[in-house]
């Protein structure tokens, strides 16, 4: 159980070019995502958090291959999807799925909830027939939490929450083993947010799913993960179990993220570390340490070098951070 | 403590559609004291914008109408003045900020710009002054080189930034009473830390009265002196901020603190890792309501008396007040 690892990222690079001039040359690049690597446990769930444009959502795209990466590896199994033609690559995307942010744009208003989800079926030719083909969209339905007679009506007669259960529902009709979650209960009301954290945790367990859960809040990161990744400016600064990360945060940024997160308890007032300034654009970063020019214990040698992710946490656990001062 | 600056009562705002009445808020009353918060959270739909929007006489109208009660504020009622007079209190004495700093502020005009007929607008002061007065307001929330930036627009901001100069235009006027509806669901944590800071800073030094309208119970407690909460466009529970977070006992909102994760703790103070409660089911439509309780379909202490009438808003202890009848 230990090694099983389901995911392996290995160096992973994506930079868009802007281009300019007549020539249409490379005048920059953003750097979405720099040199990331961390692996993925069967059955676990990594949570990826940070600010917007960090490229945490690039990141999981990157992985699946919807945005091809510059450069590094993604291991699935064991098989590099990076070198995969797009064949292989098709019969493999029936094993990991992905659900995105905003159920209202991701559904098609015109397909009813059968053809949403028979769809997917019909693409991989996993059903015989169509008893077997309608018997498998009930029980989609039945484990999303949705109604049967839902299959003759169309997204627009859903609310919010319900169109989120249907994007589970398309997602889990290939029967994947791994999922990309892109912020997904970020566009809903906090009731209707915690049916789908708990709808997404039990469907983890009967399943045996292995979830990459994107979000920005850090709440419900801490609520689902087994163990989350921090990204500051498409870096991965700083990794690991939940309860640690959240308990004893190594990395500054880490700090100033969690201190900054509103408790709802009034007795609770408390002194927050607020970070001065904004977040860096990805087009030219500052040098050495990204975080350095915010950063509340920077030295002068954080300006030179980006530090690597070192090992912090208690023996044999794995609690990494980016931070040449972090103890 | 003071006489209240803003008073709402029983105020009723509908929409008037093809299919029937939409009763969006119904029969509000609160009130806003000098240099304090009140809070107003609740789901989407439940009200709370068109009760900001009815203070101001923003409801768009057709379809819209504030069809009852009064809203206070210095002796007049603000629903009985004509649009000249309402015009010298919107954004003077009362002011606002939208939630999307993105589309709140015009596109082709620079910041400056924007802040300057505001001010140039409601107060007496000769054209050079209004910049100097545009360039002091930047510098008091937290703008960098604000000689500068004054001439950006607002695409070369982030949003961050664009949300401060929002703030900068709604107090350059000194206002008593400021309403904040969502003022930084659109932010990232880090930047929603700096402008609650800076919100609360500025409270303190000019004594306005903020009315705070969020979705974020963190934020409520972190900001607020007393909450009211919203569901299906009625007030369902009211009180001061450590009574509703301490001790709430409308069945509605104590589903929305556990709907929150990481609300429960564990004697090691770390948040439990079991399920989250929740709320079952959806919020009903404003066009075919329950008879009785607006909660009751989502409610699990319902009793067949809910059923029958509607409950008032009643006082369970000094200025705390829920609209249900069961005690838990």
């Amino acid at each position: 159980m230990e090694n099983d690892v389901l995911l392996s990222v290995k160096n992973l690079v994506k930079r868009f070019p802007i281009k300019g001039g007549i020539l249409s040359r490379e005048v920059a690049a953003v750097h979405a995502v720099s040199d990331v690597s961390f692996d993925i446990k069967r059955g676990e769930t990594l949570g990826l958090v940070g600010e917007s444009g960090c490229g945490k959502s690039t990141l999981g795209r990157c992985i699946l291959r919807l945005i091809e990466p510059t450069s590094g590896q993604v291991f699935f199994k064991g098989q590099d999807l990076t070198q995969m033609g797009a064949q292989e690559l098709r019969k493999l995307r029936r094993h990991m799925q992905i659900i995105f942010q905003d159920p209202y744009a991701s559904l098609n208003p015109r397909m009813t909830v059968e053809d949403i989800l028979g769809e997917p079926l019909d693409i991989h030719s996993i059903c015989k027939g169509r008893a077997e083909r309608t018997a498998r969209i009930h029980k989609l339905l039945d484990l999303c939490g949705l109604r049967r007679e839902a299959v003759s009506r169309y997204p627009h007669e859903f609310s919010g929450g319900q169109r989120q259960r249907i994007c589970i529902a398309r997602a889990l009709a290939v029967e994947p083993d791994f999922l990309v979650c892109d912020e997904p209960v970020s566009a809903l009301d906090v009731s209707i947010q915690a049916q789908i954290v708990n709808l997404m945790q039990d469907l983890q367990k009967e399943l045996g799913l292995t979830y990459l859960f994107i979000a920005h809040d850090l709440k419900v990161v801490e609520h689902i993960s087994t163990r989350v990744a921090v990204m500051y400016l498409g870096k991965v600064v700083e990794i690991g179990t939940a309860e640690e990360l959240y308990a004893d945060p190594k990395h500054p940024y880490t700090q100033a993220l969690l201190s900054a997160i509103p408790i709802p308890d009034p007795t609770l007032r408390k002194q927050r570390t607020v970070l001065r300034g904004d977040v860096p654009s990805p087009i030219s970063p500052p040098a050495g340490c990204y975080f350095h020019p915010r950063c509340p214990i920077a030295q002068e040698n954080c300006k030179d070098s980006f530090p690597e992710l070192r090992e912090l946490g208690k023996e044999g656990r794995s609690h990494r951070a980016a931070c040449f001062y972090a103890k | 403590m003071s006489a209240a600056v803003l008073e709402v009562k029983n105020l009723k705002t509908s929409f008037f559609t093809d299919e029937g009445e939409v009763k969006a808020v119904d029969d509000v009353s609160f009130e806003v004291f000098q240099g304090k918060t009140i809070g107003i959270v609740g789901e989407s739909g439940c009200g709370k914008s068109v009760t900001s929007l009815s203070i101001m006489r923003l409801i768009p109208e057709p379809p819209g109408r504030v069809v009852g009660g009064q809203i206070n504020y210095k002796g007049r009622d603000l629903l009985k003045l004509s649009a000249a007079e309402m015009r010298k209190i919107r954004g003077n004495e009362i002011s606002m900020i939208f939630q999307e700093p993105m589309t709140s502020l015009n596109p082709v005009f620079t910041i400056g710009n924007q802040i300057c007929e505001a001010i140039a607008l409601h107060q007496d002061l000769p054209s050079s002054e209004v910049r100097n007065k545009a360039i002091e307001m930047l510098k008091i929330v937290g703008i960098p080189a604000p000689e500068k930036r004054i001439q950006d627009y607002p695409h070369q901001l982030s949003g961050g930034m664009r949300q401060r100069v929002m703030i900068a235009m709604a107090l350059s006027c000194d206002p008593k009473v400021l309403i904040a509806d969502e003022p930084t669901t659109a932010l990232d944590v880090t930047i929603q830390a700096q402008i609650l800071d800076l919100l609360r800073d500025l409270q303190q030094k000019v004594g306005m009265g903020l009315i705070l309208i969020t979705h974020d119970l963190g934020v409520v407690a972190e900001m607020a002196d007393e909450v009211v909460v919203m569901y299906a466009g009625r007030v369902v529970e009211k009180g001061p901020v450590k009574d509703i977070f301490g001790n709430a006992k409308m069945p509605y909102t104590r589903g929305l603190m556990s709907s929150i994760p990481g609300m429960s703790l564990d004697q090691s103070g770390h948040a439990k890792k079991n399920r989250l409660e929740t709320i079952p089911g959806i919020v009903p439509s404003l066009l075919h309501l329950p008879v009785g309780c607006r909660f009751q379909e989502r409610c699990k202490y319902v009793i067949d008396a809910c059923k029958e009438k509607e409950p008032e808003l009643r006082e369970i202890s000094v200025s705390h007040r829920i609209r249900c009848i069961r005690d838990i």
